[in-house]
């Protein structure tokens, strides 16, 4: 698209006496409108980006090797010493990693497996489509908090609907909270509960673009719906797993507000009596507003976003294997 | 989070003649129809049981075994939780207004003039510029939260709403989004045309551009309005004060409290998921097709 091409305006009719002058003016104004006004248009973005986004990132890095509190009157510079103090003597860091993917692995592998499996349905010949699919992207509209406190009551240890199913089938009750297991099923079905049916909607998006042709081909063949679903479905939608998959990572291992509500009460940010359900986050917000150590909490900040990086990544690789296998 | 999954839409449109057996091949089996079901029952479930819960007595909530049908105490549990002085719940509800119609606003109008500019107008560095913004999106905002509660502090925003706006007022989502549309929503030879008849960028943008990417800004307004509406994290830390809360940080209110009287909990959840409930029954097939499209193109 070559717009210099006009950047002289066309002389208009009429034109007063300096005509000459007006235009050459005009010819410049135009100019600098089309050099310049692409930046004005992206330039919101990149002031709202470096002043909330880049220096805060940049500020983090620098906070994290000092000794910075609210409560110390001077700041010292302490190099590596809290990454050094996070990684080799902080269990409850630790305690909060393995609570984080725990919960992540168990919320993101149901939750994709699933999604496929409804938009496999959802991608059939069916009746009254718009209410299937409005209903299953439903829970997208309740905010985290809606649906931490609705399951918190479904979850409860005396009148909570799930105990009361579980003992009508004769089973024990079981004191969602205090399980480390059970605290973590509990959320990672809050997660998905509000997940499913958006990833749905995205497999089906992907699968209504695949050519039926393929999957007529495979009928004749003799192929069995499950078969075409794993041998031609599956791989063809690689991308938009992966897609998913990412989008997931970076949630999950930011996971907050569904164990913070998890308790009623005070206390949320220490996730359960021994921490059996504090994440990442948690522990980082902790370290920041309960205990003051604002250089730890920029080193907890910053391990936590290379564990995101690290994951997205394997990630990545694990499911282009996994979906080229196919 | 945008290149992974490129494919063109192409649609699959029915072909002149629908055989038999393909007919048959995209049937839906009576086991497919009972998962669907199925699914959609659980997916409305937590709706009606919040219906249920907030609609009873809080010792009726707490019974065994749990009641199951709605009750006739809706109203008065709404007044309770409307006037709860811990949960302020009027207030966040008009201040989520606030915050989330201001961030719609101004995502729609610089997510439209940036999309433009990357999509339709050549200038220097664009591509590097769009990896920037690419990039941005993969950034948790954990990882700059202290430096930016410190900032606010500094701003005196704290237990303000423009801490909770300013940060948010434009994303690369929705830049992204915008570009992808623009690309194919606006014909080069338009924005030739009036160039020729001596548009500037701007007048180019405001009578050309902006009408042609209207459809695409109500989905971009509406997916930013519920994402918004329902913003916990940041709030949580830069809203402590319960005094001026968003209506999310007033249901963190409301299950903070000492008893916790779940009736009044679950008409506070009831009321903070009407409006996107109403958005959603107006518009839930914008919505929908918002995040297929996104789906496919992003």
């Amino acid at each position: 698209m070559s717009l210099d091409l006009h950047a002289a305006a066309p002389p208009e009719p009429g034109a007063p006496r300096s005509a000459r002058h007006t235009r050459r003016r005009a010819a410049s104004m135009t100019r600098l409108d089309l050099k310049y006004s692409p930046y004005l248009y992206v330039l919101p973005f990149f002031v709202i980006f470096a002043v909330f986004g880049v220096y805060p990132i940049a500020y983090t890095v620098w906070i994290a090797l000092t000794d910075r509190s609210p409560l110390n009157p001077t700041i010292s510079f302490v190099g590596m010493d809290n990454f050094v103090e996070l990684i080799t003597e902080d269990p409850q860091f630790w305690n909060a990693v393995v609570n984080t993917f725990g919960m992540f692995a168990l919320s993101t592998v149901p939750q994709l497996l699933l999604a496929l499996m409804l938009a496999n349905a959802l991608n059939r010949k069916l009746r009254a489509q718009t209410f299937f699919r409005m209903a299953i992207a439903m829970p997208i509209i309740t905010s985290t908090a809606v649906v931490a406190l609705i399951f918190s009551m479904l979850y409860a240890k005396d009148f909570g609907l799930v105990n009361w199913l579980l003992d009508s089938i004769g089973l024990d009750p079981i004191d969602w909270r205090a399980n480390r297991f059970a605290s973590w099923f509990a959320i990672s079905t809050m997660v998905d509960w509000r997940w499913v049916g958006y990833n749905a909607l995205i497999y089906l998006a992907a699968m209504q673009s695949i050519s039926k042709d393929m999957y007529e081909a495979a009928a004749l063949d003799g192929a069995s719906r499950r078969r075409q679903f794993w041998s031609i479905t599956v791989p063809q939608l690689r991308p938009t797993i992966i897609f998913t998959l990412i989008i997931s990572t970076i949630g999950g291992l930011q996971l907050f507000t569904e164990p913070l509500l998890f308790t009623s009460g005070s206390g949320g940010l220490s996730g359960g009596s021994e921490g059996q359900f504090q994440t990442i986050t948690m522990y980082l917000l902790d370290v920041m507003n309960q205990r003051f150590r604002w250089g730890y909490a920029g080193a907890v900040a910053l391990v936590l976003f290379v564990l995101i990086a690290l994951m997205s990544a394997i990630n990545y690789l694990l499911a282009r294997r996994i979906s080229s296998d196919k | 989070m945008t290149t992974t999954a490129v494919r063109p839409p192409t649609r699959h449109s029915a072909p002149v003649k629908t055989t038999h057996r393909a007919e048959r091949l995209w049937k839906a089996s009576p086991l497919t129809m009972i998962g669907l079901i199925f699914g959609v029952l659980l997916s409305l479930f937590p709706f009606y049981w919040m219906i249920v819960i907030a609609s009873r007595t809080n010792d009726a909530a707490n019974s065994w075994p749990p009641p199951f049908l709605p009750g006739g105490k809706l109203g008065e549990n709404i007044e309770r939780v409307l006037a709860n002085s811990d949960a302020n719940i009027l207030k966040g509800l008009m201040n989520s207004f606030l915050v989330a119609g201001t961030i719609t606003v101004a995502t729609v109008f610089f997510g439209s003039l940036a999309g433009f500019a990357f999509a339709k107008l050549r200038f220097r560095g664009k591509n590097a510029l769009l990896l920037i913004i690419l990039t941005s999106m993969m950034v948790p905002i954990q990882l700059g939260v202290l430096p930016l509660y410190i900032l606010m502090a500094k701003l005196d925003w704290l237990n303000t709403m423009p801490s909770v706006t300013v940060p948010f007022l434009i994303g690369g989502f929705g830049i992204f989004m915008m570009r992808q549309y623009a690309e194919q929503a606006v014909p080069n030879e338009l924005i030739e045309a009036a160039r020729v008849d001596g548009c500037s960028t701007w007048r180019v943008y405001w009578h050309v551009v902006a009408p042609a990417l209207r459809p695409a800004a109500a989905v971009l307004g509406l997916l930013t309005f519920m994402e918004q509406w329902n913003q916990f994290f940041w709030p949580f830390v830069v809203l402590a004060d319960p005094s001026n809360p968003t209506v999310q940080i007033s249901l963190r209110s409301l299950n903070t409290a000492y008893f916790a009287d779940n009736s009044q909990i679950f008409a506070g959840t009831l009321i903070a998921t009407l409006p996107l409930f109403v958005v959603f029954v107006l518009f839930g097939r914008q919505i929908i097709g918002g995040i297929m499209e996104g789906a496919v193109k992003s």
